[in-house]
């Protein structure tokens, strides 16, 4: 998987130092990932069956990762069927070049946009302006992204780590419309970026998007938003072009009933999120006259063959694991190095990348393990479990090897663990000295060990054999 | 009963009082305790490191050594988990048939010190006192993957003199992690910075948990700040009578 503006970013470690020195940073995120937190436990509580919602929605996506050939092949005769066009891009370059012929076949240099991740994920944007094509972005945060020549940080609030007074000086900066005296009052932040992205959408003829859900059996793609910017993008061009991972078909309408509750609950923490726009094909006199669906694989179907990676594939993108992630609210967003942070990007990342990149090598390694994720994860994702599972593919230092190796060896036997507790016992505070990494005592004293172990103490007093 | 005790490596190698108060627990409530020589660890460190064929090595020891015993106690949540939710995958995932099959039977006989108070022996007043004012911090595997509930907080209520306090933001990480707390030292001591807040935010003398591990991280904090709290294992606490220090 390609991704260029990822190209190159440090280990999460590095990244992260910088940005736990960030106290604005620091400040935004707390108070965001804080609120939000509450508000989706509290949309959580309201549903007395919310465990059998989470049961069903992990099963539908297990099923149908499991037939993902078969239903795939449907939705393409569906869709096909209703008059649209499907393709397949095995990878982000196979990708962009269908997008771009796409849209250069309607002789158009500029396309509006829908939130999406998987665009983000094959960097189209860039791909786009490298062919001389504008992309506007129109969800709210993605243009305050976009206009700040900045980075997504969050799933759902891709501008999370900026707070009002940042986006106002963004706007002042890079929209022309912006008036003079624009404030930081979110109303008038708000009309300003109505104002800039109406004309978009008047004049726009190509729009692209990406997709929540796609219903192999009639053929249906579905977008849920907030604003109802990407309805406008979905209805007014001419041309609707959506680019979707092939995880996120499912089998019938039936299942959109499960994760129409479990998503905005857990994303937005309503009970309903404002706009559910879904089309079948093309319909003559109504919206786009043009409809391309692009299937990408970009990793996923090497993911689906790790028996336990592949329940990666389950996400829904809600970003409730990003909200109650206690590393994401202080490394922030930008340390994952991909448009998938915090604990699921942890996870998805070096599978869909694969091990190679320093970043992504040092993603398994960034969570304590302390499974608040997988508590609330709307698709039992447990993701500790696929952290561990991807830590034993990571590369390692041989320094670490030879440690891990040696107290392995020490732990392997209780009598070489009986004499590494007496040798440890005997030389207590010189111990103290040499062991201790600064990683550790940078912040925290470390514990002298004792003169006695705890086997030492039981057989000078309790053992009777 | 015959209780045989599973120390751990860490209480063993570190913080051997931990296991001394568990044998002053279960002793006064007339138990027998034995202690299998044969144990080293749970293979948690290697298992969450990145070496599962490592921690397989100790997953096939401790079955091995703990498999004759019908009560096993373990003074620590993040072991017991180990031992419960992982023993048997870990030798399923290695196509170790019969040991996961014994390590999926021996699981459910090892219990976390507050569960085999609260569930197997049925007591919430085990005669303690501890005339201190303290808080109790629920680490993460003994909340989120044991499901202690509120098992440490009835048993730590029932202790004479002790005034328990209400930790802010109990239920949050304190940034121990294991290896994480050297491979990602700054989002640790960052996450261990609020926990230390809160901690403090309670007039608390005393931090008490079911993990000396993340103790030995908190604690090791507090005292660098020289804050004035130090940290007790909640069977330490468990086995206070009140006069002197504990165990």
């Amino acid at each position: 998987m390609s991704m260029p503006t990822y190209l190159g970013m440090p280990p999460f470690p590095d990244a992260a130092r910088e940005a736990v020195a960030d106290t604005r940073l620091r400040r935004n995120l707390a108070r965001a990932t804080g609120t939000i937190r509450e508000r989706r436990a509290a949309a959580v509580a309201e549903l007395a069956d919310w465990d059998e919602l989470r049961e069903c929605a992990k099963q539908i996506k297990d099923h149908t990762l499991g037939h993902l050939g078969h239903y795939l092949r449907m939705l393409e005769e569906r869709v096909t069927a209703a008059g649209g066009v499907v393709h397949w891009a095995r990878d982000a370059a196979e990708a962009n070049a269908i997008v771009t012929r796409l849209v250069r076949e309607t002789g158009e240099t500029e396309v509006v946009k829908v939130k999406s991740m998987a665009t983000q994920e094959i960097g189209l944007n860039e791909a786009l302006a490298e062919a001389g094509i504008a992309a506007v972005e129109t969800d709210l945060a993605e243009l305050i992204v976009q206009l700040g020549d900045d980075r997504p940080s969050h799933l759902l609030v891709p501008a999370i780590h900026r707070n009002r007074a940042e986006i106002r000086e963004i706007f002042r900066r890079a929209m022309p419309s912006a008036p003079a005296d624009l404030t930081d009052d979110p109303a008038a932040l708000a009309e300003a970026a109505r104002r800039h992205l109406r004309a978009r959408f008047l004049a726009a003829r190509v729009a692209v998007s990406g997709a929540n859900f796609a219903v192999a059996e009639t053929g249906t793609v579905l977008v849920v938003e907030s604003e109802g910017n990407g309805r406008m993008c979905l209805t007014l061009p001419e041309t609707l072009i959506t680019v979707m991972g092939i995880e996120k078909v499912l089998p019938t309408a039936r299942d959109l009933e499960v994760f129409l509750q479990v998503l905005p609950r857990s994303s937005t923490a309503e009970r309903m999120n404002p706009y559910t726009s879904a089309w079948t094909g093309v319909t003559p006199g109504d919206g786009p006259r043009a409809f391309h669906l692009v299937l990408l694989d970009n990793g996923r179907t090497a993911t689906l063959a790790d028996a336990v990676g592949r329940q990666a594939l389950r996400c829904i993108r809600c970003s409730a694991c990003l909200n109650v992630c206690p590393v994401y609210a202080r490394a922030g967003g930008h340390a994952y190095g991909s448009p998938y942070p915090g604990p699921i990007g942890a996870i998805l990342s070096p599978q869909l990348r694969g091990l190679g990149s320093d970043v992504d090598a040092s993603l398994p390694f960034a969570s304590s393990l302390c499974g608040a994720c997988y508590e609330v994860c709307p698709v039992a994702i447990d993701i500790p479990e696929v952290l561990v599972h991807l830590r034993g593919k990571a590369p390692k230092k041989p320094s670490e090897r030879l440690a891990m190796g040696l107290a392995g060896a020490a732990l392997a036997s209780p009598r070489r663990l009986a004499a590494a507790q007496f040798a440890a016992g005997r030389s207590r505070r010189a111990v103290r000295r040499l062991r201790a990494p600064r990683a550790w005592t940078d912040t925290r004293d470390v514990p002298v060990p004792p003169a006695q172990s705890f086997r030492a103490w039981w057989k000078a007093n309790r053992d009777r054999t | 009963m015959k209780i045989a005790l599973f120390v751990t490596c860490v209480n063993d190698t570190l913080f051997p009082e931990t296991g001394r108060a568990v044998v002053t627990v279960l002793e006064r409530l007339g138990h027998e305790v034995v202690f299998p020589a044969g144990q080293t660890c749970c293979g948690q460190m290697h298992l969450n490191s990145g070496y599962p064929e490592r921690a397989l090595a100790m997953v096939s020891a401790f079955t091995g050594v703990f498999e004759p015993y019908d009560v096993i106690v373990a003074p620590s949540g993040s072991c017991a988990a180990t031992v419960r939710e992982w023993h048997a995958r870990l030798a399923a995932r290695a196509g170790r048939d019969d040991l996961a099959a014994r390590a999926a039977e021996l699981a459910p006989r090892v219990h976390e010190l507050s569960e085999l108070l609260v569930d197997v022996l049925g007591v919430t007043d085990v005669g303690a006192a501890f005339p201190h004012r303290v808080a109790y911090h629920p680490t993460c595997h003994s909340l989120r993957t044991l499901r202690l509930g509120d098992r440490p907080l009835r048993l730590l209520r029932e202790v004479r003199g002790l005034d328990l306090a209400d930790l802010p933001d109990a239920s949050e990480c304190c940034g121990f992690g294991g290896t994480f707390a050297l491979k990602n030292g700054d989002v640790s001591a960052a996450m261990c910075a609020d926990k230390v807040a809160a901690v403090k935010s309670t007039g608390a003398e005393v931090l008490c948990a079911a993990d000396n591990s993340c103790l030995m991280h908190v604690g090791g904090a507090l005292a660098r700040q020289r804050a004035g709290v130090r940290v007790a294992h909640l069977a330490e606490i468990l086995a206070g009578t009140g006069e002197g220090s504990p165990a």
